[in-house]
């Protein structure tokens, strides 16, 4: 088991469109984007849990040449509303930080 | 004036934004380097719904006529067009219009006469209802089908041009161009594509241009040039001491974007999946070749926003030790009082139509989420108070009638009242509206120009 934070090197998170959020996730390297790409930790359940989006809509892509893969869900509300915390989306990857893989 | 030039294509993206800061040492350092466009956006959704929906600009007067003087004194000198898109940072006809008044007033005080495009987007909620009801719009996900009091929420409704409207315009014999909404890569893309440049190659090279600077590797620094192929294109930062490498280019493919290797445009999608990057010997141009360009049904992507509900605000400061003991407790009581003491102000019909929150900064405002057991307590909280109702008057009646409560809540009770730190006087500050973007929808068109108004300005 490792923490999303110690098996990558950067993340980030923006929104895609004011009604996607699309997060990036570097990883530290090919071991480790191999063993965890396709981790459970990083399923669609994680986004239901962690963000409040609809499992059948999260989209995973992975990008084998930059060690990343790229994951985006839909705002569980759209951008700008009545309880807006995020407007740009761009503090959302930090509850993946501790997401343990496996 | 459509005469081929020989290739590359060379476009000056002077910023990532008009009114960002374009720097004029990078402008010159792009002419001298032979650009035959500058050409830039001037805005997008990002900042939110609010400048779509009351038809402002987001960058100020001042810092986009300064931008914009640099790129006309540059036009005016060489002769070549300057491309404008997303005017006011929304790109409805109420932003192309502040825009081109801030054009005119240019051009007036260089003295100069150019031929100036304008090219409006907006659509009438009657057109949108009418394209609905002939079935040329769809939803895309997370919305479902479009509903006519959808449409008549939005204050504004704007179709997000392509490169055809462009090319109408350059074709015409347009030296400058002031663009309402459109996708970001179509303004950049639409002159090499005139000029005879590949499709796939135009298209990404105006994804990897969009930000300007955005896709080199120094953050101190603003525009790119692209020099535009058949089969590729190579991206230069503009200024000297900045470069581009491969990863950097590469991955502005994932920006804002859910899918790093396919972008769906107006009139088809750009297809990246077999690009190869490669690091140029002058040690800062990066070489981009093998995109294709998959032409498609000619569909514009809508965007529609309004508002409806108001809010006013307040903020404290505290760093009294007994609420940093238990903010999330804290929290709780709190907003249970101020909910008791709105309800005892307002009348009986407004009892169920008004929301308070109240952010505890410090603890956890960006997400609203409990915190793990054992945090420590913060050294001290900014809790902002939000009261968001039908109209500015009650939102601000709320923030009124909370006011001492807010002020003077206490986290023990058998002590003296504590006082909490406002910073302002008054306290409570009127914010507006809220606006919301409220379509995410296509429409089909059977031709690029179908929704487009192109208008000339008679200097």
């Amino acid at each position: 088991m490792a923490k999303l934070r110690d098996v990558s090197r950067h993340i980030r998170s923006k929104q895609a469109g004011p009604f996607w959020v699309t997060i990036d996730i570097w990883f530290d390297g090919q071991t480790s984007f191999d063993r965890y790409k396709d981790s459970a930790g990083l399923s669609p359940d994680v986004f239901v849990d962690l963000f409040g989006t609809d499992a059948g809509l999260v989209k995973k892509i992975s990008v084998p040449e930059l060690n990343l893969i790229k994951v985006s869900y839909p705002r569980a509300t759209p951008q700008g509303g009545v309880i807006e915390r995020d407007m740009h989306s761009g503090q959302q990857y930090v509850r993946l930080l501790d997401v343990e893989l496996d | 004036m459509s005469d081929k030039l020989a290739l590359p294509v060379k476009i000056l993206v002077p910023c990532g934004s008009l009114g960002a800061g374009v720097r004029e040492d990078e402008v010159e350092y792009g002419l001298s380097r032979g650009a035959h466009a500058i050409a830039t956006d001037a805005g997008s959704t990002d900042s939110g719904a609010a400048y779509l929906a009351m038809g402002k600009s987001k960058n100020s007067r001042g810092a986009v006529k300064r931008d914009l003087m640099i790129l006309m004194k540059a036009h005016a000198r060489t002769g070549i067009p300057v491309i404008i898109g997303t005017a006011g940072q929304a790109g409805g006809d109420l932003n192309v219009d502040w825009t081109r008044d801030i054009l005119l007033e240019i051009v007036a005080e260089l003295g100069i006469t150019p031929k100036i495009a304008l090219l409006y987007s907006e659509q009438s909620p009657q057109a949108i209802k009418a394209f609905n009801a002939d079935g040329r719009i769809r939803p895309l996900p997370p919305l479902g089908p479009l509903e006519d009091d959808t449409v008549d929420a939005c204050a504004h409704i704007v179709a997000l041009m392509g490169v055809e409207p462009y090319i109408k315009a350059l074709e015409q014999g347009a030296d400058v161009i002031l663009g309402g909404r459109s996708t970001d890569p179509a303004v950049l893309a639409s002159f090499p594509i005139w000029k005879g440049a590949g499709w796939g190659a135009s298209w990404h090279a105006g994804k990897v241009g969009e930000c300007g600077a955005q896709c080199t590797e120094k953050r101190d620094s603003s525009g790119v040039l692209l020099s535009v192929g058949q089969d590729g294109f190579e991206v230069e930062p503009l200024a000297k001491d900045n470069y581009c490498a491969r990863d950097g280019v590469s991955a502005h493919m994932l920006y804002e974007n859910t899918d790093p290797y396919i972008l769906t445009e107006p009139g088809g999608q750009l297809d990246v999946t077999a690009v190869t990057y490669e690091e140029l010997e002058d040690g800062r141009t990066v070489r981009v070749t093998g995109a294709v360009w998959r032409p498609g049904p000619y569909t514009m992507k809508l965007e529609g926003a309004g508002g409806g509900k108001f809010q006013t605000i307040m903020l404290v400061g505290i760093q009294d030790p007994d609420v940093l003991r238990d903010v999330s407790g804290f929290h709780d009581r709190f907003l249970d009082a101020l909910y008791l003491r709105a309800r005892q102000t307002l009348p009986p019909e407004e009892q169920d139509d008004f929301h308070i929150s109240i952010r505890m900064y410090g603890w956890n405002a960006v997400d609203g989420m409990p915190v793990p057991e054992g945090t420590p307590p913060p050294r001290e909280l900014g809790v902002l108070f939000i009261a968001t109702a039908r109209t500015q008057e009650l939102a601000n009646a709320i923030a009124h009638a909370c006011n001492p409560y807010f002020f003077h809540f206490p986290a023990v009770m058998d002590k003296e009242l504590p006082s909490y730190g406002f910073a302002f006087s008054p306290a409570d500050v009127p914010r507006g509206e809220v606006y919301e973007f409220k379509l995410n929808h296509v429409v089909a068109v059977s031709d690029p120009l179908e929704l487009v108004r192109l208008q000339w300005v008679n200097l």
